[in-house]
Formats: structure tokens, C-alpha cells, sequence
């Protein structure tokens, strides 16, 4: 037994310590954002936040989790509203929609490091999530706009 | 075949249904659609109550004004129910604000025609349009009819504008109080459902502007309920232990001492499968997917692996080029003239082979179900785009009648024509009977790769002539493939052959029926025997026009090369829409005349033929009529590619021009654009499955390779209104890349490669050749 910290929640977790943490959060915990592709850390589709930081959670073992922190794509913003989600929105992203928790938490992660990245460190950062419906073009404009508007408000922050 | 039968039946909802408008029940509402038996008596409100309309196109007013549009499609990105609320809000004058979609279960007897219930083909939009606009339009009549009543004015001398009915003199009723008295009941008959005026296209206020599709928030914040997200209280899981070949083993022992060992496990099925789906299934159940995963992975399952354990890919190969050359075999599909006594008498004469591989739709949502039986109906939580097929199966092997199996509908995780089978819900439903409860069965990516209903491998010979002065005499075109519709066992689906001698599977061929005017223009369809049982072959995005169009505009290419021509010059030259080229109403109209228009669009747009490139570096044009002769949709592509000295192909840029007549969500026609080019740079440049000792190669995404951002090239998308009747928008774009790639190589460094994916040991062996 394990107590999961997860979007602010602490959670009793009866599983196996080596269960992958997808498993857990997904069928266990039945909190069904978080996706699974394909069970080998080549997809994307199951990216979470530990302690912030941008992990494949079919590679991550439960015990892995430690006393960190898990955040989910239902635990991003409190609403639903972090600029990535409303610029996914904006920008009109998903088409089947399966990849895009993982997209948008990759993308957090990215721009919590780098606020404002250029195209090249979007591709680096991006690369390893796939995309069966194809819809790049669009994420690749939508973490620009969210950029944009997360640097924006920050300095908006600073004059004041 | 499918697609004919589609439009007829959207044909017959406008020529032969009444239209009902009326509340099923006090209270309720307003439901308004076209009726399912020809003549109602009585009111419109009891037809309704008594479920006699049409489920394809209908949707609900309720005493708050919010109208919803039900709809009857699979919803796996391309946001088809946002298409179909605009066409009918724009003619119901609803407030965008107003609508709302919902995806209501198909369990009603009225679904279970197999013919019925099927998303495919890009058809959606293009079949129901104008069924959607004129259910809109009687909807706005009648309340116009009833508003002006409660105004105390007569109906002409009200207007309807954001879901309100305004009167000359300024006063208005919504659409929320007209409906809240409850007293609408109007059966439309078809004559006056026909003779309804729809807006001229200069006054749409909803179509052809890119409103948000209402799918796409819950997209964003892991709301979006697909079937694997589905939970049911006991249920337990099912895995599948898949045997070492795709199809055609059983299993003589299976022995789960080590399975038993698992903590979870629970037990195991071992049953032959009724419906063919598979040949047999073992099937682990556990109480937690990691266990089950665990189980059925250390069951020892003695295999008789059947006869398909020798297969590979070479050898279907082999097989198809022996077919090919053997005259007798196949049907012939298409024939004009007579090619084979022209072809040799053409004053420059080439032959030609094409092959495309193995391939693997690969939805980012493995197949997955959740089954359970309750007071005797089976719940399918499962996405589907055939509920109607998928229904029929599902019953066979729970022993019931259709009529008590309920599919759910479902966010799709993709489909792409993967969610066209059955093959998670079948055993999934065996394992629930089985084992008396609810069972939730999730394919590994593993399984869902090699348990694929694939893209068939295809060989195609082509054979063309040309004369003196450089112009097509003869074309003979040869497709040799498995054939997916046939597998599915409907005899609706298939075609009679040209000399009506056998039926022919049409989806595998289509697209060789091109609107180039050829005077001598034979096309064969020739099933691979061993490819149909070996590798089951599906439906896979863009169908057969990905295959035919491959070799048809690399040919064509080919043919411009050997005759001395300008290869847009060439082609423009057969695409004088004569005779049957010149198109029909609605779908065709304008004919070749509209693909010599893509074709020139993109050639200015692209700068092709006038720009100067370094050494390495060339352009490659190709044009589609993707999908169905009778459901064109005119697409041209310029691909800018350069290629390095060690074979690698990089694509600088894809200029697409796409015409698609009325486009009703513009954002939306591009997003699937988009989507569909790049699907097809992804065949042409990196997708390929080859099958060994009856099995696939590869299993998941280290080996199969779709493509990733890193491999994007710069797209300049053209989506042309053109203000014709509305094409298909979902497919049309894949079936161009790759000819266009292809050629720009040959362009840019004189190597013809004929084979698809273009790997750098491909073009490198024809650079050197």
C-alpha cells in the first residue's frame, strides 16, 4: 500500500509497488485523462508531471513516484484554463483528441523551463510525442500562442 | 457500392420521407426528422413517440431553446457533428450558442441493418447535407408558422433570426416560448420538403465560417470519454494471447500453471471464434490489467499455428506478380475501348510496377471494450464506425438477437477506418459470457499492431501507350490486392464486373476509374487468394485511391517522361472533361474541368516549372479524384523535395490545392487536410509492416514509424470553395503526396522509385541504376 500524491489529493494506492503508474492512475484510480498508446515510453500519450517534470508514466513504476507530487492533465489548472489548454482551444488542436493530455503536459513542462522557446526546442521537446491524427502544425502554433500569453502576462506582472 | 447506397437512402429521407416536427411526449420538447415509413396518419407527435423516423438526420428543440443535433456518426476527429449543427442551424436560424451535439446509442432495431450506422469514406458531410439543410429549413417553417401565430401576425409577415421569430413591427417570440406551449405538430410532406427554397450559399451565415468544433474542449482537459474510459462496477479484465500468426491458429493445450501464480488471475477461455473475426482466441481474465497482461503473457499455449504459417511478405509478392501475368485471373473494373489491341500499335510504349507494403492504422487509442449483459441486453462500451456490422457480430457470439445488443457511441481515439471491426469487442463479449461478468479487454499497442486489420499490400502493373503527337491512346492498369470488403461477407458492397462475368471488390480499385479522358482504358481487379486469408485487410484512410492513384500519377509521370512532354501539360491535355468527364450533378459537377483548376492552382502557387533549384533539389506534381468516381474530390499536390547523396529524401514543402465545393467548416476542412497530407507523407516517406512466417515484423512504434514533428515539412494548404455541392474532406489529401514526393526525387535526381515507403536504400539503388 502507497499514499499517491496526485493533483493536491493524497491517495491510498493498493497495488503492486512495480505496477506502472499509468495503471494505476487510469484503471485503479480511474482517473481517465491520462492516456495510454502504447506501454513503452514511444507515444507520449501517457505523460504526466512528477514533481513538475514531464515522465512517461507506463515507464514510471508506482514505487518511482517516491514523495513526489503527480499531476495530471486533470489537475494542470484548477479549471481547465492554463493558457496551453485555452490556446489548444484557440487554435483549434485536437481531432481525435487520444494524444492530447500528453501533448499539453509535455508542452507545460517545456515552457515552465523555457517561457519562451523557439522552433527548433518546440520539435526537441515535442518530438517524442506522437500524433496519429497528424495535428503538429497546430501544436506547434498553439504552444507559441500560450507562450505568448504566459510571457505577456508575466511582464504585465512586472510593470506593475 | 456503399457509397451509392448512402446516397440513395439520403436521397430517399428528401424524395419519399415526410419530415415530422412534433413532441413526443408533454413536456419534452421538440423532435423534428424525417420519417422511417412512407405514409404517416395522424399526428406527427405519435409518429415521433412511436420511433418512426429515420435516425440519419434528426434533432430536438428543447422548452429552453437549446437544440440539439443527434448525431448518428462516429466522432473520431474530424468533428463531424459540428459540420452537421451548422448545416442545420443555418437553416433552422438557430443561434450558434444554442446548439449542442450528442451521440445517442444505436440500440434501436432501426440500427441494425448491417448497412447501417457506418462512418467512412468521407462521406458524412457529402451524403447528409442536403438532408441536414432542408430538416433545418421545414424546423424554421414551422416555427415561423407558430411564432407568428402567437404574435398575432400571419406568416409572411415574420422572419426567423437567432433562434427568435421577429415580426414586421418589431415584436418577436423565441424559439424557447414557442416551443414551451407544446402545441407544434406538423407532418411536412415530401413534395413540400422538396420545394423548400434553401439559402443561396451569399447568405450563409454558419457554413463556410470556422466556428469552433464543440468537441474539442473536453479534448483539452481529459473529459473526453472514449471506450476505454469506461468503467462498470465488478467488471474484471481480458487480455488476449495472441498466437505467433495473424490468422488461421488454434489452440490444442493451454496450461496456465504459471498463470495461476500471478496474484489477480482468475481464469482462462479457450474458444474457437463463430464469426471469423479470428480462427481461435485465449483469453486471460484477472481482476487488475496489469495482471491479466501478466497472465496471459505466461500461459503456455501449445499452437497448431494453421496454414498461413509460411506467409511473408515476399512471397504475397510473388504471388500477386504470377496473378498479374496470368490473364485469366480477375475482373475487370473499368473499359473503354479497347486497350489491349491499341497498346502495341502506340508510337512510345511503357510498362511499369508499383507496389505499396503492409500498413498499420495505428489509432493512438489501442482497440479496447468494455461488455456486460443486464436484463438481457449486451452493453458495448466501444468506439465504432459500423455499429450497424459490429452489432451483428456481437450478437452471434452472445447467442442473442441484434435487437439486444446496444453499442454505445463513444469518443473514437482515432478510427481511420481501424474502428470499421470488431475484433476487441467480439472476444470481449466471449469473456463476459464466459465468465458471467462485466469485462474490460484493452489491446497492448503490440496487438493492436499485429492483430491489425492492415492495409493491403498491392501490386499493380501499368501498361500505356502514347502516339506520334504525345497523346494517351491506351491505358491498362492491373491492381492485384487483398480485397477488405469482401472479407466482410456483404454482398452490397461488392460490384458486378464490367462483363458482368464475377463480382469485384470496387474499393479495391477505385480511383484507376480516372477522369482522364483515355480513349482505350482497361482496369483489373485481381484478388490476392493468399493475402486475403494471411493478412485480413481493412479499410485504411483514403482506401484504395492511396494505392491506384500511386501508380497512376507516378505513371503518368513516367509516360510524359518517355513521350517528351511537360508533365502538367500532359495531363491537362486529358483532362478536357469530355464525354462522361464532364461531371454530373450534384457530386461531379464541372468534372476533370475542376482537377485541371487544382492542378493549375498549385502549379502558380508552388512556382513549379519556373523556379531554379540547386543539384538535389525538385518538384513533383500530382492530381486526385479521391475517393469514388461518384464522390470526387479534386485535389492536386506540388511536393518540393531534396534528396541527399546518401538516398535520404527530405521534404522542404507541400503545396496542396483541394476542392471540395461548399465547405461548410473551413477551419475544420483545413485541420482534416492537414491531417490527411501529412498521413500521406507518412506512407510515402516512413510507414511499412512486412509480414514473416505468417506474423507482422513490427509490433510497436520503434519499428513502425508514423511520422513525428521533427518530420514536418512546411505546408501550404490551398482548400478551394468552389461553391459546388460539398466533397469529402477526410481522405482526398492522402492520395496525392506520394506520387507528387516520387516524382519531385525522380525531378531532383533522375531515380524512379516505384515502391513505397521511399527509404534512402531505395532511392540510393536508383540513383545508382
Amino acid at each position: 500500500m502507497r499514499i499517491l500524491t496526485i493533483n493536491g489529493f493524497r491517495r491510498v494506492v493498493e497495488m503492486p509497488d512495480d505496477t506502472p503508474l499509468l495503471w494505476v492512475i487510469r484503471e485503479h484510480l480511474q482517473m481517465t485523462g491520462t492516456k495510454f498508446g502504447c506501454g513503452a515510453g514511444l507515444c507520449g500519450a501517457c505523460t504526466v508531471h512528477l514533481n513538475g517534470e514531464a515522465v512517461r508514466s507506463c515507464q514510471t513504476a508506482l514505487a518511482d513516484t517516491g514523495d513526489g507530487e503527480v499531476t495530471t492533465i486533470e489537475g494542470l489548472d484548477p479549471n481547465g484554463q492554463h493558457p496551453l489548454q485555452r490556446a489548444w482551444i484557440a487554435e483549434q488542436v485536437p481531432q481525435c483528441g487520444w494524444c492530447q493530455s500528453g501533448q499539453i503536459m509535455q508542452a507545460a513542462s517545456l515552457l515552465r523551463k523555457t517561457p519562451n522557446p523557439t522552433d527548433a526546442q518546440i520539435v526537441k521537446a515535442m518530438d517524442g510525442n506522437l500524433c496519429r491524427c497528424m495535428t503538429y502544425v497546430r501544436i506547434k502554433k498553439a504552444i507559441k500562442r500560450a507562450a505568448k500569453e504566459m510571457n505577456g502576462a508575466t511582464a504585465g506582472k512586472k510593470e506593475a | 457500392m456503399a457509397k451509392t447506397l448512402a446516397r440513395k437512402k439520403a436521397v430517399q429521407d428528401v424524395n419519399r420521407r415526410q419530415f415530422l416536427i412534433g413532441t413526443m411526449s408533454a413536456g419534452a420538447g421538440l423532435t423534428c426528422g424525417f420519417s422511417l415509413l412512407p405514409a404517416i396518419t395522424g399526428s406527427a407527435g405519435e409518429a415521433l413517440a412511436a420511433g418512426n423516423f429515420e435516425p440519419t438526420v434528426w434533432y430536438t428543440v428543447d422548452r429552453g431553446g437549446i437544440v440539439t443535433v443527434h448525431i448518428e456518426k462516429a466522432e473520431m476527429g474530424q468533428h463531424v457533428g459540428t459540420a452537421f449543427a451548422q448545416a442545420v442551424a443555418e437553416e433552422l436560424e438557430a443561434d450558434w450558442k444554442d446548439m449542442r451535439l450528442d451521440y445517442p446509442d444505436p440500440g434501436d432495431k432501426k440500427f441494425t441493418s448491417p448497412l447501417a450506422f457506418i462512418t467512412g469514406g468521407s462521406w458524412s458531410v457529402s451524403t447528409n447535407f442536403d438532408s441536414l439543410s432542408r430538416a433545418g429549413a421545414a424546423g424554421r417553417m414551422a416555427l415561423m408558422q407558430a411564432g407568428a401565430g402567437m404574435l398575432g401576425v400571419s406568416a409572411s409577415e415574420v422572419r426567423a433570426e437567432n433562434s427568435k421569430v421577429i415580426a414586421k413591427n418589431g415584436k418577436s417570440v423565441t424559439y424557447a416560448q414557442i416551443v414551451s406551449t407544446g402545441k407544434l405538430d406538423k407532418v411536412v410532406t415530401p413534395d413540400e420538403l422538396k420545394a423548400i427554397k434553401l439559402k443561396d450559399p451569399k447568405d450563409y451565415k454558419l457554413i463556410g465560417k470556422p466556428v469552433h468544433a464543440l468537441d474539442i474542449p473536453p479534448k483539452t482537459n481529459g473529459t473526453a470519454k472514449y471506450g476505454m474510459d469506461m468503467f462498470v462496477p465488478g467488471m474484471v479484465y481480458a487480455k488476449i494471447a495472441r498466437p505467433p500468426v495473424r490468422y488461421g491458429a488454434k489452440a490444442n493445450n493451454v496450461d496456465d500453471s504459471e498463470a495461476k501464480k500471478v496474484p489477480g488471475y482468475g481464469q482462462f477461455i479457450s474458444v474457437p471464434d463463430p464469426t471469423g473475426t479470428a480462427t481461435h482466441y485465449v483469453i486471460a481474465i484477472a481482476d487488475s490489467y496489469p495482471a491479466a497482461l501478466e497472465a496471459a503473457r505466461v500461459l503456455k499455449i501449445d499452437w497448431d499455428l494453421g496454414p498461413n504459417k509460411d506467409v511473408s511478405s515476399d512471397g504475397l509478392l510473388q504471388h500477386a506478380k504470377d496473378l498479374v501475368a496470368d490473364s485469366s485471373k480477375g475482373f475487370s473494373f473499368w473499359d473503354i475501348g479497347n486497350a489491349a489491341q491499341v497498346l502495341p500499335t502506340a508510337a512510345v510504349k511503357h510498362e511499369a510496377v508499383y507496389i505499396t507494403p503492409l500498413a498499420v492504422h495505428a489509432p493512438m487509442e489501442p482497440m479496447n471494450c468494455v461488455a456486460f449483459e443486464d436484463g438481457g441486453i449486451w452493453h458495448i462500451y466501444s468506439g465504432s464506425q459500423f455499429q450497424g456490422r459490429s452489432t451483428a457480430l456481437c450478437a452471434a457470439v452472445a447467442g442473442v438477437k441484434p435487437e439486444q445488443v446496444l453499442i454505445h457511441q463513444v469518443y473514437l481515439g482515432g478510427g481511420f477506418g481501424r474502428r470499421l471491426e470488431a475484433d476487441a469487442m467480439v472476444p470481449a463479449v466471449i469473456a463476459a459470457k464466459a465468465v458471467g461478468k462485466p469485462v474490460k479487454l484493452i489491446y497492448s499497442r503490440e496487438e493492436d499492431t499485429q492483430n491489425d486489420f492492415f492495409r493491403t499490400l498491392t501490386y499493380q502493373r501499368l501498361q500505356g501507350g502514347v502516339d506520334a503527337n504525345g497523346k494517351v491512346l491506351a491505358l491498362n492498369q492491373d491492381v492485384c490486392s487483398a480485397w477488405a470488403t469482401k472479407r466482410w461477407g456483404i454482398e452490397a458492397f461488392l460490384s458486378d464486373s464490367t462483363d458482368k462475368k464475377g463480382k469485384l471488390d470496387s474499393f479495391s480499385v477505385n480511383g484507376a476509374d480516372s477522369w482522364y479522358t483515355i480513349p482505350n482504358h482497361h482496369v483489373r481487379a485481381i484478388e490476392n487468394d493468399i493475402a486475403q486469408v494471411a493478412t485480413p485487410s481493412g479499410q485504411f484512410r483514403s482506401v484504395a485511391p492511396a494505392w491506384t492513384f500511386w501508380a497512376v500519377e507516378s505513371f503518368m509521370d513516367e509516360l510524359a517522361h518517355a513521350a517528351k512532354k511537360d508533365p502538367v501539360e500532359f495531363r491537362l491535355a486529358m483532362l478536357d472533361a469530355a464525354g462522361a468527364n464532364a461531371g454530373s450533378a450534384p457530386n461531379s459537377v464541372g468534372g476533370a474541368k475542376r482537377i485541371a483548376n487544382v492542378l493549375r492552382y498549385a502549379v502558380e502557387k508552388s512556382g513549379y516549372g519556373t523556379k531554379k533549384f540547386p543539384k538535389g533539389t525538385g518538384q513533383g506534381i500530382a492530381v486526385v479524384s479521391s475517393q469514388e468516381r461518384s464522390s470526387p474530390t479534386w485535389t492536386a499536390c506540388v511536393a518540393e523535395v531534396t534528396v541527399g547523396g546518401d538516398g535520404v529524401v527530405k521534404v522542404n514543402k507541400l503545396t496542396i490545392a483541394i476542392d471540395i465545393g461548399t465547405t461548410v467548416n473551413p477551419d475544420g476542412a483545413r485541420a482534416q487536410t492537414e491531417g490527411a497530407t501529412l498521413w500521406g507523407l507518412s506512407l510515402a516517406l516512413y510507414e511499412q509492416a512486412s509480414m514473416r512466417k505468417g506474423n507482422l515484423v513490427q509490433a510497436n512504434f520503434d519499428t513502425y514509424t508514423p511520422i513525428r514533428m521533427s518530420q514536418v515539412p512546411d505546408l501550404d494548404i490551398h482548400v478551394l470553395n468552389t461553391g459546388n455541392y460539398p466533397a469529402g474532406v477526410g481522405e482526398p489529401a492522402v492520395t496525392v503526396v506520394a506520387p507528387a514526393v516520387a516524382n519531385a526525387v525522380y525531378n531532383a535526381v533522375g531515380a524512379r522509385v516505384r515502391t513505397l515507403p521511399l527509404t534512402p536504400d531505395k532511392v540510393k539503388a536508383a540513383m545508382k541504376a
